[in-house]
């Protein structure tokens, strides 16, 4: 067990310590975020009160694209340089380095949210931060797409089609969280009351324990040769 | 040498759908040797030793390394095997010290930071301890994936064609990395095109052609400078039986 | 080599057979048999068919994720082969639910389209398939595509039951047929026992079709497995 713990820290520390020499991923994430964000601001009038109803719709979008960009990246750094095969002779077992990965991942999306949200206040002259029920939803949602992203990326990388695969597989299966999210953060922000709330946040509980287990169990079949 | 043969492979066969790559292969490496793998493009060679390395799994066959049985017990195996591909296997965006102190951590190597100096040493690259594997050079990436391949003291290490892509100074400072590692009685397979480069390495000179192996030779049975000779032989030898059986 | 696939094995002619005359006789239940309804008129004809498609598509993907699993512990390839198979046909079957659930959705809510649960959902369930063809399509080792779209297939299936719960939490228009016998709710109606009598001949026609469709698929593949070992034998 500690053995695992240990290959699985290890995996997650490389990641961030490759990622903060580099910055690569980081950056062409935010990047492509706030891009995202200053379209919507031309594609969709966002006046005072229309706002408060798209807010979230924006946030989650925003997230969703962002979040492909890093999974492709972070999958494929492991590919093109072969380091997937080193990861692969370690003796340990392939769900550390699955569950390694989506750490890493999780906290790269994480801190596109940390840059987003106050942006996206001072832009739109709403705060965001008033309602800390958002940053769970944000947590939540952003596990579940990560848990399944990194799966699927893994997948995506060893294909011919790699960039254009992800988005295309990965985004109908995280639907239910891009519903719940959307209306779990909706909610928040305009203060509805708990009772309705609830079940979006039970949605994204049960999407995430149900696919963290499946993408764990199913991931060694994913890297097998 | 020891009296069971480390790595045993019986009748292997690979094969990628409706295409066989590896056809009824036989192998055998006792401790110590250093068995140079040779053969066409094309013969089977990288994919024998990524099913040497549990990297892929044998469609029929026995592969047994250090008595544990590949695929099943694979995670037994991997602690006592060093690969070292033509893909260097290191993080560019990671200085020398910590692509070596992340495998350490994955192979769970004792004592990690006197090995790290002890490896930075052994590949001479003890200088460059601290600099991003960016900005190596293809030779010095190379020896530091040897170093990464032996860092948790395996007792096989198996290389693919380590020499691509080097020029003679860095073919020749591999060599003595290489011959230093060999030294410590490990079992050691190697591929290679280049004959000149293995014809002093090794003990023992394996010819794989159309997916088996076709002829062994050890270095103490060869002529002086017959290897070249040996190899075209071979290769001759298994094209004509090839074509008599009518496949 | 002896593989039998030269001749149509006896059984499948039977179900061929059986599958054509089903779907004749399903015709005529539909349109001779069946009553009209009295409120929405011929047009609510086009549910039995919509109805049998979208059951017809659900099994398709039920069967894609038995296969995959199936693929995954035995590693036979056969299992790939109808796992794909099962994934071709049921998409399909899947666009026609779609096509005749907009055709049934114009005249009775006056729209193409609406955002309701199980239209929603049959659609993202029919993205996924795309998405699953386009995976297999991008992998070019026969072993590897045949895992991952083993794999696809599972995560697919087991987010459709929670996109449509997380649709229908979100909006209810479409009709509650099974159960719902509340005329006033909109596009709803009761079935009298005739109509019940054909919707169930529907549902077990198209399953035969889709029996039957499907284990032709797997020959043709099995035929096509066969091309190319003898064509690599023959290459060589």
């Amino acid at each position: 067990m500690r053995n695992y713990l240990r290959a699985l820290g290890a995996v997650i520390w490389k990641d961030l310590a490759a990622e903060l020499r580099s910055r690569e991923l980081l950056s062409a994430m935010l990047v492509f975020a706030l891009l995202v964000l200053f379209i919507f601001n031309f594609a969709l009038e966002l006046n005072v009160k229309a706002r408060l109803s798209v807010t979230s719709g924006v946030l989650w979008v925003t997230f969703v694209f962002a979040g492909t960009i890093g999974l492709n990246r972070s999958l494929a750094i492991e590919k093109d340089r072969g380091c997937l095969d080193g990861l692969l002779l370690a003796p340990v077992d392939r769900t550390a380095i699955y569950f390694g990965k989506a750490v890493a991942n999780f906290l790269f999306i994480m801190v596109v949210a940390a840059i987003v949200l106050p942006v996206y206040s001072i832009l739109y002259n709403t705060n965001l931060f008033a309602q800390p029920g958002l940053l769970l939803v944000i947590v939540l949602g952003a596990e579940g797409y990560v848990a399944v992203g990194t799966l699927l990326a893994a997948m995506a990388v060893q294909t011919r089609t790699r960039d254009m695969l992800l988005p295309i597989l990965l985004f109908p299966v995280i639907l239910p969280v891009l519903v719940a999210a959307v209306k779990a953060s909706s909610g928040y922000l305009q203060g509805l009351p708990m009772v309705e709330i609830q079940p979006w946040i039970n949605l994204l509980l049960v999407y995430d324990v149900v696919f963290t287990a499946i993408s764990f169990m199913v991931f060694e079949f994913v890297v097998e040769e | 040498m020891s009296d069971a043969p480390l790595i045993e492979v019986d009748h292997l066969i690979k094969r990628f759908g409706p295409k066989v790559v590896l056809r009824n292969l036989d192998f055998q490496a006792y401790g110590g040797e250093f068995v140079a793998l040779l053969g066409p493009n094309g013969a089977g060679k990288t994919t024998f030793l990524r099913i040497l390395s549990s990297l892929s799994g044998p469609t029929m066959g026995r592969v047994r390394i250090a008595g544990h049985e590949l695929p099943r017990q694979a995670a037994a195996v991997r602690r006592r095997l060093g690969v070292v591909s033509h893909m260097p296997l290191l993080y560019g965006d990671l200085t020398a010290e910590e692509n070596l102190r992340f495998y350490g951590r994955m192979y769970d190597v004792a004592r990690i930071d006197e090995q790290i100096t002890a490896i930075l040493d052994l590949v001479g690259l003890a200088g460059r301890r601290r600099d991003l594997v960016r900005t190596f050079s293809r030779g010095m990436q190379q020896r530091l994936a040897i170093g990464r391949a032996v860092l948790h003291d395996p007792d096989v290490l198996l290389l693919d064609e380590p020499h691509t892509g080097l020029d003679q100074d860095a073919c020749e400072m591999l060599d003595a990395v290489l011959r230093q590692v060999a030294a410590r009685g490990r079992t050691v397979v190697m591929t290679s095109h280049d004959l000149s480069r293995v014809e002093d390495l090794a003990t023992r000179f394996d010819v794989l052609t159309r997916g088996a192996i076709r002829a062994s030779i050890g270095k103490v049975d060869m002529p002086r400078d017959g290897l070249l000779a040996f190899y075209r032989q071979s290769l001759e030898k298994a094209r004509a039986e090839g074509e008599k059986g009518g496949r | 080599m002896k593989n039998g696939l030269s001749s149509w094995p006896k059984a499948l002619i039977v179900l061929d057979v059986l599958a054509l005359l089903g779907l004749a006789f399903a015709s005529y239940m539909v349109f001779v048999y069946a009553p009209i309804e009295a409120v929405m008129g011929p047009v609510q004809k086009v549910f039995y068919f919509h109805v049998a498609t979208g059951w017809v598509g659900m099994l398709g993907f039920g069967a894609a994720v038995v296969a995959g699993i199936a693929y995954l512990i035995t590693r036979k390839t056969v299992w790939d082969l109808v796992g794909l198979g099962a994934i071709e046909i049921g998409l399909v079957f899947m666009l026609i639910n779609i096509a005749t659930g907009s055709i049934w959705a114009r005249p009775i809510w006056n729209t193409w389209w609406t955002w309701d649960p199980r239209l929603t959902t049959a659609t993202i369930m029919e993205l996924v398939y795309a998405a699953y063809l386009m995976l297999r399509g991008g992998v070019e080792d026969p072993e590897k595509r045949a895992r991952f779209g083993a794999i696809y297939a599972i995560i697919g299936f087991i987010s459709v039951p929670l996109t449509f719960f997380s649709i229908r939490i979100y909006r209810t228009i479409h009709p509650l047929v099974i159960g719902g016998n509340d005329p006033t709710a909109d596009g709803s109606f009761a079935m009298t026992p005739a109509m019940s009598t054909t919707f169930m001949v529907a549902l077990i026609v198209f399953t035969v079709v889709y029996i039957s469709l499907l284990w032709h698929r797997i020959r043709l593949g099995q035929l096509g497995e066969r091309v190319e070992r003898l064509r690599i034998q023959h290459s060589v």
